[in-house]
């Protein structure tokens, strides 16, 4: 006689994706961070409140891949976008997904706010140092003599200017509640990425203003390297350059994360 | 309800909350920053959403979320902040949801003067933004209509999923006259937002507001949409007036101040015998067509009026279909023309002079 089998689900896709394939490029991150995002969303319970708002970039088509109410707002306007739907639903979560020509370029100015204004929502922003959509361009974080196509000598600081450290100057905001950066390069680091995140999604649960997870993300296809180097190329060149660590803390976070 | 001495930037503010505005986002500009300064105060005090934005990009983006969320928005600006909200005003075109604008116009191009003008009407009346598209317009001449025309804003906004835009001046915005104000409506509870409205995807598939159709072929299929939307708009909601045209041989078209002016001047002319009517358009989008077409064929010549250097001109042309000559009559700058040089180009036109334009 043999032991009986018995089957149990151990990893499921979450309720808060739907059942679309993903437009993304072999090892792009985007996908790790959308799952991040969705188990989040399952964990807490909050996917039929939950409200987000894609951005133009890759993660356009986030819509399509999350199984929640969901906006497409013009390119770098997704926090004012973000704020209106809030303002007018304050019992629902509300999310931006945000690439970095969208949060740190073209939209500096809505996200510099809404943090300012201590908007209570989430922002879930994709830091892979390049226009990813478009085709591989100079993004606001490209790093220092990063060959992109526009700039094809490498990225000179005295004609194209510094990265933008959007942790660093969102922390600054008295309204930030929550801002942090994390990277999905590997295992261990995507764990303590989701942590962030479903802190993030707590912090504005819990009315405490805004929260900013950054997640720092591959793109090989236009970085012109294989999907493991590009893992690589996050810890030996974007770490460096895009410290992780917690830049803003407000002080309920801590008994928001106890009381788990 | 009594009429009250009102202005009129607070009169469309207040007449926009009467109408159960639940959210006004908007930047100050002047000549309509009185309207925010009343939203600032009233709405918060209604338990209503007021948020003073980073910038009109910011705030009609904001007005877009709100709206996607199935509320009765709005905001207000003047011309150099209308040209800053016409990438969301596009998007929000392409996402079919309702919103009011209200533009009180201001003397251009670029910082131009605080003014009052007409330079915008090529801007709000043929679209705007990128894209084919085409807001409805409605061009008030007095606080009272300013206020009326508000009310209805929300309510064609809603009923065709629409941009609807207020197409007044810094005169009208400024100006203070007897007006009568609406009764209050109640706002709209939450649990009451359409059925598209992104609330939340609670016992049902996920609402998804987006402007988006990466394929052409469902990107024209949406145009087709929007094309037959303008057509049952362009059938059902066209306004104008017409004062004294029935036996008329000179037909003035104007909108607005310009339509307020040039009736006063229709009138003195009238004392002097001279057998002149005015048509003027209130929903320049939609516009007249029908019957600037149908006036252009009961009188020898027409006459526009405008502050602008002429941008109505060429819908009155095309009503026209050449049967008449039209004149022109029109200051710019931030200038109002008073009553006595639209008399004068009355007269000019029914001596069959040439009309000519002030430093021109």
């Amino acid at each position: 006689m043999t032991d009986a089998l018995v089957e149990s689900l151990i990893y499921a896709k979450p309720d808060a994706l739907t059942h679309v394939g993903t437009h993304y490029c072999p090892g792009c991150t985007h996908g790790v961070a959308h799952r991040l995002v969705a188990e989040t969303l399952d964990e807490l319970g909050m996917r039929e409140q939950t409200i987000g708002v894609a951005p133009v970039g890759c993660s356009v088509f986030a819509y399509n891949y999350f199984n929640v109410d969901f906006a497409e707002a013009a390119h770098g306007r997704a926090p004012a976008m973000a704020t209106g739907i809030k303002r007018l639903s304050p019992g629902s979560i509300v999310f931006t997904y945000q690439g970095d020509g969208d949060l740190a370029s073209i939209g500096a100015a809505e996200i510099l706010h809404a943090a300012g204004r201590g908007e209570n929502i989430t922002v879930i922003f994709i830091n892979n140092a390049i226009y990813g959509m478009t085709g591989g361009q100079m993004a606001p974080t490209t790093l220092p003599g990063q060959k992109t196509t526009s700039s094809p000598l490498g990225r000179d600081v005295e004609t194209q200017g510094f990265p933008f450290k959007m942790c660093e100057i969102l922390a600054q905001m008295d309204g930030s509640a929550y801002v942090v950066r994390r990277s999905l390069h590997d295992v261990a680091n995507i764990r303590k990425a989701k942590k962030a995140v479903r802190t993030a999604f707590e912090v504005q649960r819990a009315g405490l203003g805004f929260s900013m997870v950054e997640l720092l993300s591959s793109c090989p296809t236009n970085w012109g390297i294989t999907p493991a180097a590009a893992l690589t190329w996050i810890e030996e060149h974007m770490i460096p350059a895009f410290p992780l660590g917690d830049y803003k803390i407000h002080s309920a976070v801590a008994a928001l994360e106890k009381s788990r | 309800m009594p009429k009250e001495l009102l202005e009129g930037n607070v009169a469309f503010a207040e007449a926009a909350v009467r109408a159960g505005c639940e959210a006004y986002f908007g930047y100050p500009i002047t000549p309509q920053t009185e309207a925010l300064e009343h939203m600032a105060r009233r709405m918060p005090e209604l338990g209503r959403v007021f948020v003073q934005a980073e910038s009109e990009v910011a705030a009609i983006n904001m007005v877009y979320g709100a709206a996607s969320a199935g509320a009765r928005v709005m905001t207000s600006s003047s011309s150099p902040g209308v040209s800053l909200m016409m990438e969301g005003l596009s998007y929000i075109a392409g996402s079919e949801v309702p919103v009011v604008l209200v533009d009180i116009m201001r003397g251009g191009p670029g910082l131009g003067n605080i003014a009052p003008s007409q330079g915008d009407y090529n801007q709000i009346v043929k679209g705007g933004g990128h894209g084919d598209y085409r807001p409805i317009v409605l061009a008030p001449a007095t606080v009272q209509e300013l206020i009326d025309l508000t009310v209805l804003a929300f309510d064609l906004a809603e009923k065709y999923r629409w941009i609807v835009i207020i197409l007044a001046d810094g005169s009208l915005g400024q100006m203070m006259e007897p007006a009568e104000m609406p009764p209050m409506r109640p706002v709209r509870p939450v649990a009451e937002r359409p059925a598209w409205a992104l609330t939340g995807a609670r016992g049902r598939d996920p609402n998804v507001i987006s402007s988006i159709y990466i394929d052409p072929v469902l990107e024209e299929q949406f145009n087709f949409k929007l094309m037959r939307k303008m057509r049952q708009i362009e059938a059902d909601e066209i306004r104008l007036r017409e004062t004294l045209t029935e036996d008329a041989e000179i037909g003035v078209v104007a909108f607005g101040t310009a339509g307020r002016i040039a009736q006063s001047a229709v009138k003195a002319a009238r004392e002097e015998g001279i057998k002149v009517g005015l048509l003027r358009p209130i929903s320049l989008y939609p516009y007249p067509f029908e019957a600037v077409g149908q006036l252009s064929r009961r009188v020898k010549s027409l006459l526009v009026v405008e502050m602008n250097g002429g941008q109505m001109l060429d819908d009155v042309r095309l009503a026209a279909e050449g049967r008449v000559p039209v004149s022109f009559y029109g200051r710019m700058g931030g200038i109002v023309p008073m009553p006595d040089e639209v008399l004068d180009a009355i007269r000019k036109v029914h001596a069959g002079q040439p009309v000519a334009l002030p430093g021109a």
